[in-house]
């Protein structure tokens, strides 16, 4: 439960004004799933590109699995990355979930929660489109 | 109140019974994926059992938990440990299900695409609403049939699947996983028998109006016998024996059946319907929707449309009868 001493303060606290979601930025909200979307678009365009143009249809997946490994890695770097962000979001201040105060430090962290959720969910959603590669190693 | 006494038990269990009844009688047959004949069938099955039960243990902590909740003399849990519920319940352990699904899955795809080491290649594609089927032999030589597959027991098969028209699917439930047949490319599958005996293939895609009239046969056998099987079928058709088989042969190239059809040792050599050479040697006739016999090739050939509706294939119900019966009797004796 948000506490309400610690929101009092943030009218007085003029450095709490300038809280990120004061200028309605969701950006960071997003970034986990698009950098999930990015990695699926990049993953099949290049197991595409390379059985199609380069190893034919029974060739080897080598160098495409190699950079898919890499898009893997980035990605989840970038997917943690954010969720550590998120996390300190999160964290701000003293309160704890559910962060439903009409306050801009709740706001804050209830940004931060879902973020830090849609995180572990894109985490999940990539590490799986990335374990087709561990499986497969041809293009048949 | 004992089931035995209570005429509302009595019938609660009678159509418990039923209904039991009839959903066991689906679990054996030709086209079961729960009574398997293939390496691949098996394997699907285990992971059929696997998902049934951790669907059934969840189901369980599901109904448990609400009975628990719904109990008259409830406490508060702390928050901590309703945190913790939540997490491990909603997020943790269906995410590790999940992952070891999907690991699975991804391993048995791999095994069940692997060509390697295949003993037999049969080439299929499917056409509305028929199957053509092509058996491989070494430098391009291939034996054509229709609508019914044999296979060696123990052997590996590739199927080449593909489609001339729209997106169908390849699915023998008895022997293996489904695998669409897309047009403009080629699928393949690998299947492996391990039981001697008739089973039954379907489109698993819906392809249009006689989709569900899209089947066929599929018999395994002794790998000798099949060896023996597949050396008749290469072979060109018998000339017709009888008087009315020789007026039958007549009337197909009068009525200009050899357009559309193949028979190996006549003048007949359209590739638009399915080949006919060893017709009569099949255990089905139409795509598994009659018998082989005389009056089935009779029924067929008069009432194509109705039998089959939208089929290229026009109905000849303008024959005499007498031409009608001798065709038939032509066909059927194509062994």
């Amino acid at each position: 439960m948000s506490e309400n001493t610690e929101d009092s303060e943030i009218t007085v606290r003029p450095e709490l004004r300038e809280l990120p979601e004061r200028r309605e930025s969701l950006w960071l909200l997003i970034l986990g799933p698009l950098i999930w979307s990015a990695h699926f678009l990049l993953s099949y365009i290049t197991a595409a590109v390379w059985c199609a143009k380069v190893a034919g249809r029974t060739g080897s997946l080598s160098c495409a699995r190699l950079a898919i490994a890499v898009f893997t890695l980035l990605a989840l770097s970038g997917i943690g990355l954010t969720a550590w962000g998120a996390w300190r979001r999160h964290k701000y201040g003293r309160a704890t979930v559910p962060h439903d105060l009409n306050t801009a430090a709740d706001r804050h962290r209830f940004l931060g929660f879902a973020t830090l959720l849609l995180c572990g969910l894109s985490f999940v959603g990539t590490a799986y489109v990335a374990l087709g590669i561990v499986f497969f190693q041809s293009c048949e | 109140m004992p089931a035995a006494a209570c005429p509302i038990g009595r019938a609660c269990l009678f159509t418990f019974g039923c209904t039991l009844l009839f959903t066991l009688t689906g679990c054996d047959g030709p086209q079961s994926t729960l009574s398997p004949a293939g390496t691949g069938a098996a394997r699907i099955l285990t992971l059929f059992w696997w998902m049934a039960g951790f669907a059934f243990v969840i189901w369980l902590i599901v109904f448990g938990i609400a009975v628990y909740a719904s109990r008259p003399k409830r406490s508060s849990h702390s928050a901590n440990a309703s945190r913790w519920l939540i997490i491990g319940g909603g997020a943790i352990f269906p995410t590790v299900v999940l992952t070891l699904l999907l690991v699975f899955g991804f391993r048995l795809m791999a095994d069940l695409r692997t060509t390697e080491g295949a003993d037999l290649r049969i080439a299929v594609t499917g056409e509305r609403w028929w199957w053509r089927v092509r058996y491989l032999g070494q430098k391009d030589q291939s034996t054509e049939l229709a609508n019914e597959i044999r296979l060696p027991l123990g052997k590996r098969i590739e199927f080449i699947l593909d489609s001339p028209d729209v997106i169908h699917s390849f699915w023998i439930p008895s022997l293996g996983g489904k695998v669409d047949m897309i047009p403009g490319r080629i699928n393949k599958l690998v299947l492996e028998p391990t039981r001697v005996g008739v089973f039954r293939g379907v489109c698993a895609e819906y392809c249009g109006t006689s989709h569900a009239l899209m089947n066929f046969k599929v018999v395994v056998m002794q790998a000798e016998d099949f060896e023996d099987w597949l050396a008749t079928q290469a072979e060109p058709a018998a000339a017709p024996r009888s008087a009315l088989a020789r007026q039958g042969k007549k009337g197909f190239f009068a009525n200009g059946c050899s357009a559309c059809h193949t028979i190996r040792g006549t003048s007949a050599d359209g590739e638009i319907g399915p080949d006919l050479t060893h017709v009569g040697s099949r255990l089905s006739l139409g795509a598994d929707i009659l018998p082989t016999t005389p009056e089935a090739f009779r029924r067929w050939i008069a009432h194509t449309e109705e039998i089959k509706p939208g089929v290229k294939m026009p109905s000849f119900g303008m024959l005499p009868d007498e031409q009608l019966q001798a065709m038939a009797a032509y066909l059927s004796g194509l062994q």
